[in-house]
């Protein structure tokens, strides 16, 4: 690492971690850097080692190798109990046989204070999470909802360095999880405690986190701004993973200025796409292409990449709706229409179209 | 032929429905209940030297409570139902200390071992018991093996003042105790093992994530869970202890009997029904408490409270 | 991060030695030279030999089988009904009697339940003339009453965590009730059935305090004849039939337990493969 000063290193320091359950592979060699204040998830699909490298910062788990450092500490071999990281469960795992203050206030115990400074720490944290007034309740006692709340209240109270959050939304039902997702980004940003979050739910993690790791059988493929990973993705599991594309394999023609000329069996017409990937004619890469940056029409429009395709399914959703279309090679392509005017005429099954995209929306990729 | 479809058509309606009730209902009342009756009625007769002995009226009132009376007054009955108590409460808080951890450990390793062991535990079970008091008769006696290396254990770590030819086990109530341990142990373990396994580990690492030492943890979360576990093993093993026959007959201290070997020697030795049926009511009476409080906990431990409503 | 809880591994290998010792102690013993029980005399099977030509030995191993054969039956037939009707019929005329007889026996303490049993059929002898002779008859039926109990929580709990849409289903399907119960619930249930079965069975075959009540003359089963021999001390004797009945006994139950556990091997495996060529 470039600079050892104490104010320049990064607050969490992932380096070189993999764990092996038996001969298992679940985390191979991930290096993070994540900096104070910020809110960062781990994304990826059930199994891919997000949770395993969640454990292994709360210290349920012991790295096979490789080093974690929190706030220039490392923290690597000590046990759970002493470490300034307070987890919250996805099952909440809030203490059944006792009240939610008494869950609130399990941590305090381990901190020198006054019974009374003990109560303010509890009453301020419940109303951070609104659950004031609910604090003789029993865990069984309150809703789905509320119990997350205390289960944040109880990792937050110990003022924790970094705030782990396992699967936070997905036992809340989808309404709950939209409002849920502002209280929360609200709470960080109240408290600057460092919240890590994992999750498999692409939305959740882009609107909480401030950058994301997407992890695929036990390795990081891509960390970044949710609209950096999501604009410019750097694989095709990336890109399939993050939102939906639909992918063709084109073989390059010529590449000049940035801009680089494919020729695509699917599409009746050669294919411009702005590209930093440095390419040698004659090479296959992969084209893929987001639903909502194609335009559908029924006049054939100016311009590069357009080719015609016939409408084989349609799903109506209200605010938008979306086609898949059949080309002329029997290939399937996704593209989303908003429908911005009430009463148009939009495409029908069966009618003929030109599908047509910009060159800067198309994304070019090699692995 | 009208009679007939009336039957069957009877039989289809409730007639099916009557046979299931009715034939254990009558059964048990006929077998259960009226054998009880006459116990709590001889408990009220007067003994009498005539075949069957007991008899109402004569110079007796009609209820005679001269057998309850006498529970209270000779101190034969009194001490054997402090025996039976302190055995059998003892012994509980034996296979407590010894069944806990245990149940605990077979929640905590692998499953393969899990299964064996759990079949281990269970094997006893179907083996008599009458043999397992018997094997540790022949542990206890005077010339065992075992016997011999507990004196010598003895003679070791004591001065020679107190050097022992062997220690004195059978017919103490050491021996009762250690032999209800013994035979019980499963009766805690079992459903101790069922409420444990069933605890959320989550819990366990949450309260470590705040702030706890492993020991910590199981003081604060897995024992007050485990509650309802304890009460129902505690009282599966007290119930049958304290009114053991077998155990303190064959190992037990005659001169200081416990309960239920009061009750068999007053009936069949002393022929005394009446104050055998006295001595038996009082049991029963002792017994009513920790047997609703058994069903009640038992129910917990089996998770229908609000330990389950959470999940 | 886990550690290896050393102090549980430690207390499940005492608790297991305390459970085994004696067992194998007994049964090193039964192997002893010596008439004397506790004194090592050298290895010989003499006992055995002794066990295997005492005739009382084996009337008693027959009349205990009988029994527990008959009752365990008889037990059966009469607690599953009951099981059904508490777990299927929510409401009849005295049903909080009924649980109550049905749990009662669980706790009842057996010197209570003997005595009281035997005080029944003496005064039904002296009022009805019957049973004139007590034994085989009497025995069973004691044994039938405090085992069908068993049989009915298993049965109970088993119908009350079983699916009982399948039951509306054959209804809606035109059967009568009592049909449904011969043709659905019963044939669902058969496992705790079968295990109830031998719950009662090994339940009448080991029980001395009621059979002694209520046995006659000439009715000695095996636990009586242990129990007649024991109350006098350790003989060598007993340790080798109490190493023949731990010795069958183990090696049924551990039968028992690895084909259950290869069937639930086998299940689980065709799951996995049913999943594999799903996906």
């Amino acid at each position: 690492m470039a600079a050892d000063g104490a104010g320049a290193a990064p607050f969490i320091q992932i380096e070189g971690v993999s764990k092996f359950f038996g001969t298992f592979p679940a985390v191979r060699d991930v290096s993070l850097s994540i900096d104070k204040g910020e809110c960062f998830a781990l994304l990826g699909a059930s199994g891919c080692g997000k949770t395993t490298l969640l454990r292994m910062l709360a210290g349920f788990e012991e790295p096979t190798s490789g080093s974690i450092r929190i706030d220039g500490q490392d923290m690597t071999r000590i046990p759970p109990w002493e470490r300034p990281v307070h987890m919250m469960f996805q099952s909440y795992a809030l203490f059944p046989h006792m009240s939610v203050e008494k869950n609130v206030g399990y941590g305090l115990k381990h901190e020198k204070m006054t019974r009374a400074q003990r109560r303010d720490r509890v009453a301020e944290m419940l109303d951070l999470v609104q659950m004031s007034g609910l604090g003789s309740r029993k865990p069984h006692q309150i809703s789905g909802g509320q119990r997350q709340r205390v289960a944040l209240a109880r990792a937050l109270a110990r003022q924790p360095k970094v705030l782990l959050l396992d699967e936070p939304l997905a036992a809340l039902d989808k309404k709950l999880r939209e409002h849920t997702q502002f209280e929360l980004m609200a709470i960080q940003a109240r408290t600057g405690v460092n919240f890590i979050v994992v999750t498999h739910d692409q939305e959740e993690a882009m609107t909480l986190a401030d950058r994301l790791a997407v992890m695929d059988k036990g390795q990081v493929r891509q960390v970044g701004r949710p609209l950096d990973v999501y604009e410019n993705p750097n694989s095709r599991y990336v890109a399939g993973f993050l939102g939906t594309v639909s992918q063709f394999e084109g073989r390059v023609i010529r590449a000049e200025g940035g801009t680089v000329t494919l020729s695509v069996a699917d599409f009746a017409c050669e294919i411009s796409v702005a590209s930093p990937l440095d390419t040698r004619p004659g090479e296959v890469l992969t084209l893929a292409l987001r639903p909502e940056k194609l335009r559908l029409t029924r006049e054939r429009p100016e311009g590069p990449n357009t080719f015609p395709g016939t409408v084989k399914d349609l799903a109506y959703f209200g605010k938008d709706s979306l086609y898949r279309v059949i080309l002329p090679s029997g290939g399937l392509i996704s593209a989303h229409a908003v429908n911005a005017r009430r009463g148009a005429q939009a495409p029908d099954w069966d009618e003929a179209l030109w599908v047509s995209f910009e060159p800067g929306a198309a994304i070019l990729l090699r692995d | 032929m009208r009679a007939l479809t009336g039957l069957s058509q009877w039989f289809d309606r409730r007639g099916w429905r009557d046979l299931i009730i009715g034939l254990p209902y009558v059964w048990l009342l006929v077998l259960f209940l009226l054998p009880f009756l006459i116990v709590l009625a001889m408990s009220l007769a007067t003994r009498t030297p005539t075949a069957p002995p007991f008899g109402y009226g004569g110079d007796n009132p009609l209820l005679n409570f001269e057998g309850y009376a006498r529970l209270f007054t000779d101190d034969l009955y009194i001490r054997s139902f402090l025996t039976s108590l302190m055995n059998a409460g003892v012994a509980t808080l034996f296979c407590l200390a010894l069944g806990y951890p245990m149940a605990l450990g077979l929640t905590r390793i692998s499953a393969g071992w899990r299964g064996i062991l759990l079949m281990l535990v269970i094997l006893p079970f179907w083996t008599s018991f009458l043999l397992r008091v018997y094997a540790w008769m022949g542990l206890m006696g005077r010339n065992s093996w075992f016997n011999g290396l507990l004196t010598d254990l003895w003679n070791w770590v004591t001065p020679e003042a107190w050097a022992l030819g062997h220690i004195p086990m059978m017919q103490t109530n050491f021996a009762v105790v250690l032999v209800m341990v013994y035979t019980y142990l499963p009766f805690m373990i079992l459903p101790l093992y069922a409420n444990l396994e069933r605890l959320d580990r989550a819990l366990d690492e949450a309260a470590m994530d705040l702030g706890s030492r492993p020991f910590r943890v199981f003081v604060d979360v897995t024992l007050p869970q485990s509650v309802p576990g304890i009460i129902a093993g505690g009282l599966l093993v007290f119930i049958p202890a304290a009114g053991e026959l077998v155990i303190p007959t064959l190992v037990g201290d005659a001169g200081m009997p416990m309960i239920g070997r009061v009750i068999s020697d007053e009936f069949a030795s002393a022929r005394d029904w009446p104050m055998a049926s006295s001595v038996a009511v009082v049991l029963l009476i002792l017994m009513v408490g920790p047997t609703i409080l058994y069903s009640r906990f038992n129910a917990r431990a089996e998770g229908s409270g609000p330990l389950e409503a959470q999940k | 991060m886990r550690r290896r809880p050393v102090f549980l591994i430690t207390m499940l290998c005492f608790g297991f030695a305390f459970f085994y010792i004696p067992i194998l102690s007994m049964i090193v013993y039964s192997f002893n030279g010596s008439r004397l029980a506790t004194v090592w005399g050298g290895f010989s099977t003499r006992w055995y030999v002794s066990l295997w030509d005492n005739r009382q030995v084996w009337a008693a191993m027959v009349l205990s089988i009988k029994i527990a054969l008959v009752s365990a039956t008889g037990a059966t037939i009469l607690g599953t009904m009951a099981g059904i009707a508490l777990a299927r019929f929510r409401k009849f005329r005295g049903r909080t009697l009924f649980s109550a007889m049905v749990t009662a026996p669980l706790v009842m303490p057996e010197v209570i339940t003997g005595i009281a049993t035997l005080m029944l059929f003496i005064l039904m002898a002296q009022w009805v003339g019957w049973p004139a002779q007590r034994g085989f008859t009497t025995v069973t039926l004691a044994h039938i009453t405090f085992s069908m109990v068993f049989v009915t929580t298993v049965v109970q709990s088993r119908l009350s965590s079983a699916d009982r849409a399948i039951e509306e289903a054959a209804m809606d399907l035109g059967s009568r009730p009592w049909q449904v119960l011969r043709d659905v619930t019963l044939p669902v249930i058969s496992p705790a059935i079968l295990s109830g079965w031998l719950l009662a069975f090994t339940i009448s075959l080991d029980d001395v305090v009621i059979t002694s009540f209520t046995t006659g003359p000439g009715a000695t089963t095996l636990p009586l004849l242990i129990w007649s021999k024991v109350k006098l001390g350790v003989t060598p004797d007993i340790n080798a039939l109490a190493t023949l009945i731990v010795v069958v006994v183990g090696i049924g139950v551990a039968l028992a337990g690895w084909i259950l556990r290869r069937a639930e091997k086998r299940r689980d495996l065709d799951a996995r493969m049913a999943f594999r060529s799903g996906t």
